[in-house]
This record gives C-alpha cells, structure tokens and sequence, in this order.
C-alpha cells in the first residue's frame, strides 16, 4: 500500500497523508458546469455545490441561447413568425410550424377547414421530425455516456430524414414549410415511395441500436435508477411528453386532445413504470417505433387534393394571376406587407411536440402582427425540474440525466 | 363542457372571481388579485376540480391594445385600453389529467403596483415561469422563494417584453459588483 501511494503521489512523503477519512477535505465546494461544456448538449450552466462527488445544491440556469423569440414574434407578421418557430426546437422544426399554424387558424376560426392533403401532410412531416428528435435524444445521450457506436447509427438515420425532409421543404434544418391554412407546397413526386424505403432501412438500425444498449451493462449501470421522479412529482411540475410517460401517466397530447388527422391513424402509447432515465430512454425507443407505424397508415390513407385552404384570407393568389392580373397582384402584395389579419381574441394550442406539450398562446388585435405570442415550450418546464433530480446524485450523473430531459437550447431559451 | 367548471368555481367561490368568459373553446376566469391562492388552491385541490398540472404563466401587456375591426361586416372589437384600466394581466393556465379539461386565470395587475401572489408554492414549475415573467415584464409575484431573472443578467436595465421597451434598444453588459450576481453568495457560503 505505501508503495503503491509513493507511485501515485509522485515525490510527496506518504507521511504528509493520512488514511483516514477525516483527513479528506470536508468543505463544501462549488464547482461550474457549462455553459459551454462538451458532455452536455445545449448552453445551459449550471452551478454545482458539491461535497465530494455528491451534489447538495444546484442552481440552473438557462438563457444562453435567448434569442428575443416572443419580442421578434410580436413585430413580425403572422406568416413572417415561422422562421422563428423553426429555431425554437431546432431537432424537430415541423412540429413547431404546425403548433404556430394551428393556433393562427383557431384565432380564424379555420381549424375544421383545413384540407385533409395538408393535415395529413402536416402530420407526416411532424411525426418524421419526432423521429429526428429522438434518433438525436438517444444518440447524443448514449455517446455522452461512452457509447460511441449507436451515435453513428442514429445520426446516419436522422442524415436521411433530413434529407427527405429537405426534398419536401427546400431546406435540411429551417424548413419553414407549413403556412397558416395548409402547408407551402405539395410533397415531392415519388416522395411515398422514399419514405417507405427510408422506413424499412430505419426499422434494422433501430433494432441495432437497441440490441447495442438494452442489456449493456455499462449502459444500464449509468441510466438504471438515476434521475426517477414519481409520477405525482412529474404531474405537479407540468413535465409531458415522454418524460411523464416513463413515470407511468398514459398522457399524451395526440390522444387526449386529439388534433388534425391523429384520431384516423392507429398508434400506441409507450408508459414506463418507475420514471428513470432507463424508462425514458426504453419509452422515446418505443415511440419510434410508433412514428413508424404511424407514418405508413399516414402514406396508405392520404388522400388527393389541395395542399391550401380556398379562403383569401390566408392563401395567397396563384402566381400565374400574380403576374398577370392587377387584383392579384394587389392582394399579394397587401398579403405580403400587411400580413394575415387575425380577429381579435386571443387563444391558446398546444401540440405534443417531441419532448412535451408545446403550445403558443397568441394575443391577436385585429392587425396583421400578432399582439402578444408566448410560447410554452417543454424544455424550459422540464429543465426547471433538473435541479431537484440531480440532487444527491453524482456528478457523473447529471450527465444521463440532462441527456434524457433533452433539453434543447432554442426552445428553452426561447 | 368546461363551461361546468367555470360555473362550479363562481358558485363555490363567489367573492374571488370577478368574472368569466370563454374565447375560442379556452375557459378564462379572472380573479381578484388578492384571491388568487385561494382560488388556485381550491381549484387543485378540489376533488371535481382537480387541476393538478401547471401549463403555463405569462403576462399581457395592455398599453398598446387597441384592436382593429378586421372586416366592415365583424361586430365591434374589444375596448381599447385607457389610462384608467389595469395594465397587465396575469394569466396562468392549468390543465387536470384526470378530468380532461384546462382553464385559464387572469388577474388584472395595476402598472403602479405590479404585484401578484405566487403560486409556485401550490406547484412547484410555476417558480420557473414567474421567473421570467418577472424578467419580461416586471411583475413582482410576492411570496416566490428566489425571484431574480433568468434569460437576461441581473445588470439589465427595463424589461424587455413590456409595450413600452423599444425593440431596437441595446444594452451593453456593463458589470456591476454590487448586484448578488452568485446566488450562493446570498447564504453566506462562498461564491465564484
């Protein structure tokens, strides 16, 4: 043992240490991690009091990535708002595109009106970008843990929505597709087909993927009993999204309160049982699995028709009488310059979004800004609850556990 | 359907809610500021309310409101907002798991007081939301356990959602050593 302290201290007597434990440093300490710090993804510090390894006390703080979402928003015209979307929950812009549409055309009172091409439209893109939002959960979280293998896999199959998704809209990340009364443009000629061959290369690497981490041990000795929360706790802090499911509350949005076309399609509702990181990882897993599923009725049941709803309010005239008409050209360029013009009357939507309920509750006046917009976004109400589970925990365990609540900057920080 | 629950809450509290209306399918009812536990508590707590889960907490600042007709042929829009109003409205949404339904509180905050109970005590992600809502518009909720900001640095000047905060403004950073920057620093313990 003394020799064994004289390789390990170096030139230091081993007589300057002792054995026991009351001679280990006892203060507290306060240690800083991120903003900016490689095993955690999103700009998020937080300020760790540590005695050991073991955190007492913790203070989050989000706001890095604060980006003036609501104020930019509240200037902006109604359809100029969805670039902005697209930077909130960057994993997943399609499901914010539609989130902000749907509350524009509940504030028209367009909701039943809109066709049935473009909600089924709108439900394949958002359930495609679900996907990209947990093949990015799982990867990233499985590479912070060590497990270098299943990032690759996952990455590749996000690389192949995106890019199908970039044939859909035109862009890989910022798609900007979904417009308030149906959706930009119609999908791609022979898009059925790439989905379909994009489905059955994703189902095996899920399968990969799963076989790699479901009884690795190294995995599960990481995420297995780390981060619980009760499912009381997780209703009473308003957690949703696959985090509430991992602790046993069948809730989800698409179910309760059902929207767009999800009441036609046939899909399943992954629960967990004791809420950890393990049950919240096994649930996003499963949940692919139902996107799958729920993607492939969405290509056998769309229907034809138009991609806009006929009301002049909101689509815009067809190029062809743009160019060739003054009436059009008028109406689009008072479209364009004025915006939508919404009732006044404020509402709120909400959409299950890939990490939890997301919803916009817009203020509106009568003008073609919106007078107030909030957006109520998920990470920001699941990363309050991250200072409470990761209390007593390791340091090496605040890892897994932000991995899993998937806090995504954009969105957090608005 | 939800319309039972507004009614259920006037009936059983009739002092606290000053009135309730519902506006595109969502419940609205605004309470009397100095109400708002009460209410909020009854309404968690309830058995046939039971609205166990937060949604969200937000603010409307009124000092621009002046809505416009958006068709010659619609009813007359909602009344501008004059001096003599509240300002702000306080909105806190919450949902039930069990009952399926949501509702939506609002308190009418004055600009020259802008205070308002808080609830993050009743649930605990609303210390979050209050958060910034204090940062956006400055509403002080009395009784939240550490209300500082939490988008923005403690040296910001103004709050930055209010009406009356230009868009175009700019703010350097400019530290300063007298804030409590480290709110560890505030238990006496060392700060970094």
């Amino acid at each position: 043992m003394a020799d064994l302290k004289q390789l390990v201290l170096g030139r230091k007597d081993v007589q300057d240490f002792g054995d026991t434990e009351a001679e280990m440093p006892h203060d507290l300490m306060t240690i800083n991690m991120g903003p900016s710090h490689p095993a955690m993804h999103g700009t998020v510090r937080i300020v760790l009091t540590v005695d050991g390894e073991r955190i007492v006390r913790s203070d989050v703080q989000p706001g890095y990535l604060h980006r003036c979402f609501e104020k930019e928003v509240e200037h902006a015209t109604y359809t100029q708002a969805f670039p902005y979307t697209d930077r909130l929950n960057y994993v997943s812009p399609m499901i914010n595109n539609c989130g902000w549409a749907m509350a524009v055309e509940k504030l028209m009172g367009l909701t039943h009106r809109i066709p049935k091409r473009a909600e089924y439209i709108r439900v394949i893109a958002s359930e495609m970008s679900r996907m990209t939002d947990h093949l990015t959960c799982i990867g990233a979280s499985a590479m912070e843990l060590g497990a270098f293998g299943p990032f690759l896999f996952f990455l590749k199959a996000r690389e192949w929505f995106y890019e199908l998704l970039e044939k859909v809209s035109g862009a890989r990340l910022t798609h900007t597709y979904v417009r308030v009364g149906g959706v930009g443009k119609d999908l791609p000629d022979n898009f059925a087909p790439e989905l379909i061959a994009l489905l059955d290369k994703t189902e095996p690497i899920i399968v990969e993927v799963e076989t790699l981490l479901l009884n690795n041990k190294i995995f599960r000795d990481r995420v297995a009993g780390v981060g619980a929360m009760s499912a009381e706790t997780a209703i009473r802090t308003g957690c949703g999204g696959p985090i509430l499911r991992a602790c046993g509350v069948d809730y989800d949005v698409r179910k309760d309160f059902p929207y767009s076309v999800y009441p036609e399609v046939e899909f399943d509702v992954p629960v967990g049982t004791t809420g950890d990181c393990y049950d919240r990882y096994l649930v996003r897993l499963e949940e692919l699995r139902q996107c799958i599923r729920i993607l492939r009725q969405c290509l056998r049941q769309i229907p034809d028709g138009p991609v806009m709803v006929d009301d002049h309010r909101v689509a815009l005239p067809p190029k062809r009488d743009t160019y060739n008409t003054i009436e059009s050209m008028i109406r689009h360029f008072k479209h364009i310059v004025d915006g939508i013009k919404v009732p006044a009357g404020e509402a709120y939507t909400f959409v299950e979004g890939g990490n939890g309920e997301l919803g916009f509750f817009i203020a509106a006046d009568g003008t073609g800004r919106p007078y107030k917009a909030y957006v109520r976004s998920p990470s920001f109400v699941h990363l309050s609850t991250a200072s409470a589970l990761i209390h007593d925990h390791l340091i090496a365990d605040v890892v897994p556990i932000f991995g899993m609540i998937n806090m995504i900057g954009g969105e957090c920080d608005k | 359907m939800s319309q039972k629950v507004l009614d259920a809450l006037t009936a059983a509290l009739p002092h606290a809610v000053d009135r309730t209306e519902s506006s595109h399918g969502d419940e609205v009812a605004w309470i009397k500021r100095e109400s708002l536990v009460q209410v909020a508590t009854y309404l968690r707590d309830d058995p046939a309310m039971l609205f166990c889960s937060p949604v969200f907490c937000t603010c409307i600042d009124r000092l621009d409101w002046h809505p416009v007709k958006v068709n010659s042929m619609d009813p007359p829009p909602p009344k501008a907002w004059t001096e003599d109003q509240p300002r702000f409205e306080v909105c806190y949404q919450l949902r039930s798991i069990k009952h399926r339904t949501r509702i939506r509180l609002k308190i009418a905050v004055p600009e020259h007081d802008p205070r308002c109970p808080s609830l993050s005590e009743l649930w605990a992600a609303f210390n979050w939301q209050e958060r910034e809502t204090f940062d956006m518009y400055g509403i002080r909720f009395d009784g939240h356990p550490d209300l500082r900001r939490i988008y923005l640095y403690e040296e910001f000047v103004g709050y930055p959602l209010r009406k009356d905060y230009p868009k175009e403004k700019r703010q350097p950073l400019v530290r300063r050593d007298d804030l409590p920057i480290n709110p560890l620093k505030r238990d006496g313990s060392e700060g970094l």
